[in-house]
């Protein structure tokens, strides 16, 4: 007990020292002047939360966890659960937009973009164990190929987005092909840099890509050929017109809407399959045990490479809709924070597994919407959910049960 | 003569400034990765934790305090040394500590989650937009070569001067005292060290406070060279570093001084001869090209793996 407050008066002077030249003495800029202005109470306070937590709250957590011998049991989805809670959660996206307004279809619009982009980046991460910083750059590969393919071809949504997949491919492919050789972090590593070096060209080919400004004015997907839009362009008929009823916003949103619920449905039944296909088997051992593999015959980079290509092929779809849907696109998207966001929702989720990829999707785009008088401290949290969620459960929320057998001595 | 040989001057000292900056933060990988084998992702936040307390103490002294400028400098060196060790011990010990021995990407999410945090931590506090550092050290060396001038800031020579001695320190330290020796044992072998009675936590730890406080005092030197910084500084500044400790080789302190040198170099000649928007992407393709072609780096030794 001694000891305990003895290291708890420790760690509160730690924390006060921590707190103190952030929150204790902020700057304030007057005009030209600045001046510090001291709020020891914040300090006070933070010290006096470090010092109760260490010195009652943990060893009383301890104790508790001890006694029970192993830690809290969350449920592990077994295969029929799983198929029941896809199965609930489609229905409920199908009849979504029908029931809810207008701000509610927008913000699932965006749960199904990432979605998407989590499921994807779960062939990479969750099923090949590839770590993958840099997702977010074939995203962007995905969006600029639509973006300039209407820029300066003219090209409309639906040719893009077959070119938006395989343009993408074909960067995983390319850039997966020299870096596949890495071990685990220094892979996270390169294709961090690759990602940012996307970017930073999307910035300085100012005239091919329209720069920091980006690229603006994209058209949205047209119905069967017809434009969704209040008025057609000469010699075309809008959508409404066709159908004989009143132009509403609230329609294109739930035609969006839809849209990305069959595209995240397609990655879902494509992942879905793939892993159990030989080369899904062939991902799941590698990311085991890449030595044993590869004395079984098995090409780790091929293996690797093809994972790689259709988690980018994923994220270029899911690229050329967020175009489509935003109407601009500007290398401001696709910050090193997106790649972090869409592997947190994997992460979260439990890598491997879908439902949790798509649980976690809906938390962490959900919960800044809804809570966002507190969006200052959105990223705050975020960065600590992810810190404590790799302590206390780094398997995930929802982790994937895998068929094993244990041998008992 | 030609313009070329002083503007090769000109850029060789400006590369040299930033490599020194790159050198002192990455110390701070290097050193973690020779001993516990992870990229402590937070690094680079450390190093923009450092220069915000070095402007807290600037600010708390008050620019126009009547003490003589070196004084004040040391103050803030010592101050953001002090405060970022406390910040290297805290982060190894609740984001790192806890997950050693796991699989190796729980680490370096955590590391991530760790940067995300820190940045808004400072964010939320100190407030997100530019700051400006007010300018102590003013004036420059003017050097006349063959008609042309070369300008030497003073600012920037300072940086050269503390890193060279930093370094120096660092490498009397490493090899000659009791901690230095336990740390290289460390990075040769951890479990063989801990079998000898080296208490192995407590090098770990002391390895994460001289990589936060190397970075802290790059931190404050380049804030009062440029004038500004915001809580964002850390992410590039960290990733440069990385790259720098890589082309060096991972593990090598030797190697990381060289790297950060050498990154600072091509960087500069790239933006002087190039174009300055291409700097950035230099960095990043000298990082991907030297871990495809040579990912033991410069100096570091190849590592063999075991079944």
């Amino acid at each position: 007990m001694v000891s305990n407050i003895k290291n708890a008066f420790i760690a509160a002077l730690m924390a006060g020292v921590i707190i103190t030249p952030v929150y204790g003495l902020q700057i304030v800029r007057s005009g030209m002047a600045t001046h510090i202005e001291p709020e020891w109470d914040l300090v006070l306070l933070g010290m006096g939360i470090v010092f109760v937590f260490q010195a009652f709250i943990r060893p009383a957590v301890v104790k508790l966890l001890g006694k029970r011998s192993s830690s809290i049991r969350m449920p592990v989805l077994n295969d029929k659960a799983r198929r029941a809670s896809i199965a609930v959660l489609i229905a409920i996206a199908l009849v979504w937009p029908f029931f809810m307004g207008r701000a509610e279809v927008d913000i699932a619009t965006l749960v199904l973009i990432y979605v998407m982009l989590g499921l994807g980046l779960n062939i990479v991460v969750g099923f090949a164990g590839l770590l993958d910083l840099g997702f977010v750059g074939f995203y962007a590969v995905g969006a600029y190929t639509y973006a300039l393919l209407y820029h300066w071809a003219d090209w409309g949504f639906w040719s893009s987005l077959p070119m938006a997949g395989i343009m993408a491919g074909i960067f995983g492919y390319l850039l997966g092909f020299p870096v596949l050789r890495l071990r685990g972090d220094y892979l996270a590593i390169v294709t961090l840099g690759f990602g940012e070096i996307i970017r930073l060209l999307l910035i300085n080919l100012y005239e091919f890509t329209g720069g920091p400004d980006g690229i603006s004015g994209i058209p949205k997907p047209t119905v069967f050929g017809m434009p969704m839009t209040r008025r057609a362009p000469e010699g075309e008929t809008t959508f409404h017109d066709f159908m004989g009823w009143q132009f509403d916003n609230m329609d294109v949103i739930i035609y969006l809407y839809l849209m990305a619920l069959a595209l995240a449905l397609i990655t879902l039944f494509v992942s879905n399959r793939v892993i159990r296909m030989p080369v899904g088997r062939a991902w799941e051992a590698l990311r085991e045990d890449e030595i044993a593999c590869r004395s079984l015959g098995l090409n780790p980079t091929n293996i690797k490479l093809s994972a790689f290509t259709m988690g980018a092929v994923f994220a270029g779809f899911g690229g050329a809709f967020f175009a489509a849907r935003q109407g601009l696109v500007n290398p401001e998207s696709f910050t090193f924070l997106e790649s972090a966001l869409i592997l947190a929702i994997v992460v979260l989720g439990g890598m491997g597994s879908q439902v949790g990829v798509i649980l976690a999707a809906i938390v962490l785009t959900v919960l800044p919407e809804v809570a966002r008088e507190f969006a200052e401290y959105r990223m705050m949290i975020f960065g600590l959910v992810m810190v404590l969620m790799m302590m206390w459960r780094p398997q995930g929320l929802l982790p994937m049960k895998r068929p094993h057998v244990e041998l008992k001595s | 003569m030609s313009e070329f040989i002083p503007q090769l001057l000109q850029q060789l000292f400006n590369g040299l400034s930033l490599g020194a900056i790159y050198a002192l933060i990455a110390i701070g990988y290097t050193m973690v990765y020779g001993i516990i084998g992870m990229i402590n992702f937070a690094h680079g936040e450390i190093y923009m934790i450092g220069a915000y307390v070095g402007l807290v103490t600037l600010s708390v002294i008050g620019v126009g305090s009547g003490l003589p400028v070196a004084l004040i400098i040391l103050f803030m060196l010592i101050v953001a040394m002090a405060v970022t060790a406390v910040y290297g011990y805290a982060v190894e010990k609740v984001a790192y500590a806890p997950l050693r021995g796991g699989p190796r990407l729980v680490p370096l999410i955590s590391a991530i989650g760790m940067s995300i945090f820190l940045q808004n931590w400072v964010a939320v506090g100190q407030g997100a937009r530019d700051m400006a550092v007010p300018a102590l050290v003013t004036g420059a060396m003017q050097l006349d070569v063959g008609g042309y001038t070369i300008t030497a800031p003073y600012s920037r020579i300072m940086i050269i001067l503390v890193t060279v001695v930093l370094m120096a320190m660092l490498h009397l330290y490493i090899k000659y005292s009791r901690l230095g020796r336990a740390s290289r044992a460390c990075s040769q072998d951890l479990r063989m060290a801990n079998l000898l009675g080296i208490d192995t936590n407590k090098i770990i730890s002391f390895t994460f406070i001289i990589g936060a406080m190397l970075a802290a005092v790059g931190g404050v030197l380049i804030a009062l060279a440029i004038g500004k910084l915001n809580p964002f500084i850390g992410f590039l500044a960290g990733i440069k570093a990385f790259t720098a400790a890589v082309l060096g080789g991972i593990g090598s302190i030797p190697g990381a001084m060289l790297g950060g040198v050498l990154l600072g170099l091509a960087e500069t000649f790239a933006a002087a001869y190039i174009s300055s928007q291409y700097k950035d992407i230099v960095a990043f393709s000298l990082l991907v090209l030297i871990l495809l072609f040579r990912p033991t780096g410069l100096l570091g030794k190849p590592e063999v793996e075991k079944v």
